[in-house]
Parts: structure tokens; sequence; C-alpha cells
């Protein structure tokens, strides 16, 4: 249920009403509420659940996560 | 960068593995939180990847398996209305009411409509003007934006053919409620990293401290939940009671704010019946006084529900951690996916569910 599916921003949706955008995922575009994500940009990951992006989702970070991962079992043994 | 299969490295998920192993000197008993994260390890097998000193039990984060069984029954009176279009996430329309199940009202001839996106429950509303369209606002932290952005979206279109019924249910307190528990086994917990990417983290530190305990915000892929069992089996062997974030490409200490103004807009918090499990004081939102014209349950009249729950179901012990579901008498026998006798036999979430799934026997 709480399932959050990873995409990246191409297209901010001029409009009345609640703020969205094309989100692609991995070559899927959907539209997504960004309603409460209001300094999202083009170019911008972001994590969607039921059409709704809940957050933003940094690169940055997850390219850390992954080195220091990865390094885990280089220095070891 | 492509972050699912990133997260999902095998020679990573080895490192993993191997520290695990390396850190472990006796049996601890883990709690992931959310049924999404219960469905990754079984998925994965992750469980039988990891040493037998790690138990892991599944917690209570799958809305659809704790949505209380009256309001279940509140939905099947209110889908049962002619003027009505009841819409609703697909997993609600299995679980089991008193007597019946959304599946079969709608088969009977009700209308009943699954949703994507409670946005698109809008859409039906404007669509059908001389309809009252109701959605079934389940879920956790990490859903109620995205059911108020429904809700804000059908008060802009000034629309008054829809409403919500509401059954929002919040971790933090029942973790109090499991921790608190004479009978609790849960020595350190994986967060539900998608409830932390609108809450944040900071309400876990009184929680880690008041019970001594270790909580990680971990997310759903392998790496993800192998790198929160790690940070948290680290935290157990040295005795730490620390709040950690294992997810820290969504989550941040604060979550998002934005998100977190349009809950307290709209909801407040009350007292909620988690099925299985029985009232959670303060574990819930309803909606505000001032919206109360979008609250089905006013709108429909249904505050009088006699209900009757299985007997024989032991839901609300495996939701507590308490008890494994292959220790149900009922498993795999008289309840199986297709003939559920408890609602987490019946959202893939449900550790019945994933249990049956993947045959853990
Ligand atoms: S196996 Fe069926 S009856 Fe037993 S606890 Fe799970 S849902 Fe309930």
């Amino acid at each position: 249920m709480c399932l959050g599916v990873p995409g990246k921003i191409i297209e901010i949706l001029e409009g009345p009403g609640l703020r969205m955008a094309n989100v692609d995922f991995g070559g899927v575009i959907r539209q997504v509420c960004i309603e409460t994500l209001p300094d999202a940009q083009v170019g911008d990951y972001t994590i969607v659940h039921a059409g709704y992006a809940l957050n933003k989702l940094s690169e940055e970070e997850a390219q850390e996560t992954l080195s220091i991962l990865r390094e885990m079992g280089e220095y070891e043994d | 960068m492509d972050f699912t299969s990133s997260f999902r490295d095998p020679k990573i998920v080895a490192n993993l593995i191997q520290k695990i192993k390396k850190t472990i000197t006796r049996p601890w008993v883990i709690m992931e939180i959310c049924g999404g994260q219960t469905h990754a390890i079984m998925h994965y097998g992750l469980d039988q990847l990891l040493p037998p000193e790690i138990e892991l039990v599944h917690g209570p984060g799958c809305p659809v398996c704790v949505t209380s069984l009256e309001l279940v029954d509140k939905a099947l009176a209110i889908a049962a209305h002619p003027d009505v279009i009841f819409t609703s996430y697909g997993d609600m329309l299995r679980v089991p009411g008193s007597k019946d199940d959304l599946f079969n009202l709608r088969a009977r001839g009700a209308s009943i409509q699954v949703v994507y996106s409670p946005l698109d429950a809008v859409q039906i509303a404007q669509a059908n003007p001389d309809r009252q369209v109701v959605f079934f606002a389940i879920g956790f932290e990490t859903t109620a934006p995205a059911n108020l952005a429904a809700l804000a979206q059908a008060r802009a279109l000034n629309l008054d053919n829809f409403t919500l019924l509401v059954s929002h249910v919040c971790v933090p307190p029942a973790m109090h409620a499991i921790l608190g528990s004479p009978n609790n086994r849960v020595q350190g917990f994986l967060a539900a990293g998608h409830v932390c990417a609108v809450m944040g983290f900071w309400e876990y530190h009184p929680i880690a401290e008041l019970y001594k305990i270790p909580i990680t915000v971990t997310g759903f892929e392998p790496v993800d939940l192998l790198n929160g069992i790690l940070l948290t089996l680290q935290a157990l062997e040295k005795g730490e009671a620390a709040v950690q974030n294992a997810y820290p490409r969504v989550v941040t200490e604060h979550g998002n704010i934005h998100a977190q103004q349009l809950i307290s807009t709209y909801f407040e918090p009350c007292d909620r019946n988690w099925r299985g499990i029985g009232m959670i004081p303060m574990s819930g939102w309803a909606l505000r006084p001032e919206f109360s014209r979008f609250d089905a349950e006013k709108r429909f009249k249904v505050e009088h529900i006699q209900t009757h729950e299985s007997e024989i179901c032991i839901s609300g012990q495996i939701l507590q951690g308490i008890k494994k579901p292959n220790q149900c008498p009922a498993f795999g026998t008289i309840c199986t996916p297709q003939n559920p006798l408890g609602a987490t036999m019946v959202s893939s979430e449900g550790a019945c569910a994933a249990y049956y799934r993947y045959a853990r026997k």
C-alpha cells in the first residue's frame, strides 16, 4: 500500500487547481500531483505514491549510500 | 540514474549479508513496520539469506489489514446505496466484512470502482453530478497527502457530490501499543520509509528513548532493507537506542513540511479501532469538524452498524508480532487468498498473504 515509485519530473503542467507534473517512470509517463513540492523543477527526481509526489529523491544521497555500501566489502577480510 | 536496479545490486547485497553475519553475536527480534517491506522481504527471500539469529516479525503497517471491521461494514452499507458510486484502492474489495465484501457487492450490481489515485475519484464525481461519489480514504501517513489532495481538488471544483470515508491510521501510536504490551517481543524496529518521507523521523526519538529500542528508517529495495537491518543490529549489539536513517535519499529528519501542513489543515487526531488489535488512543486521523460536509459517515448516517468478526482469525496477534501466520490453524487450509477469513490474507502486503504466496510453511 505504501509503495513509492521513483520517477523524474520532465514537465511541470501549468493550469488552475493542484500543481501537476509529467513524471517519467523509466519510459512510462504519468501525470502526478506535486502540490506539496512547491520548489520542484524539471529534472528533479521524486518518489510517487498513488499519483502523488511524496518528497524529492536525492541523487546525491543515493550515490553516497551506494558508494559506502560498495566499499564495505573491500576493506575487510 | 536507475534508483531501482542500483539498490538491488547483488554485490552490495552480498557485502551486507556478510557484514550482518560478522556483527551478530546472539538472537534478536526485529520488526519491519510496513507491509510493503514484509512483501519485499518475502519476495527477495531476504529472510532466508539472513543468519538464523535474526527473527523478522511483521508489523501492523498494512492499512488494508487494520481498517476496522466497522468501517468495512460502513463501506458496504454506503456502497449498496443506489445513488452512490463507491471508489476505492483495489485491495479493499476483497476484505471480508461481517457478512459480505465489496467485490461480491459489486458482482451483485453495486457501482464500485477501483481507482489508482484518489484524484481519479474526483474526476468520476465531476463526470457524474447526479450521483454521490464516495472515496474510501484508507491509509497511513504516506497516503494522507494523496487522499487530501483529492479533497482539496473537490473543494476547488465546488463539488457537493464527493465525500470521503476516512479510515486513516498513524504509525507512532501503534509502535507505542506494541512496545507497551506485556507480550511484546520486538527489540528493534525498521521504520516505514515512505511514512517518514512525509512525516520525517523526529517523532521516533522519544519512542527509542522511552523503550530503549533502536529504530532505523528503512526503504524497500533489498539493499535498503539489509542496510536497515545492519544498522539496527549494530545498535542492538552495542546496546544503543539509536534512531538512524538508512533511506536518506528520500527521508529527512522533518519530512515534507508542506504535506504535513496539508494534513493538519484537514485532519485532526482521533481514537481508532485497528482490526484485530483493538482501540489505540489517538492513533488515527479524522476530518476536522469544519469539513464534515465531506465526511461520508455523516452524509450517509451509518453510525449504527453491528459487526461480527471471524472467531478463528489470529491476525491481531500477527500484526503485533506475537505470532506468525503459519501458527494460525486456518492458514492455507480454510483461509487462503481466494477465500480469506481475515484481512491479512487479502492484501499482498498482509503477512498471511505474503507467507502463502511465497510458501513460508
Ligand atoms: S491465516 Fe487467515 S485466519 Fe489465520 S490469521 Fe491469517 S487471515 Fe486470519
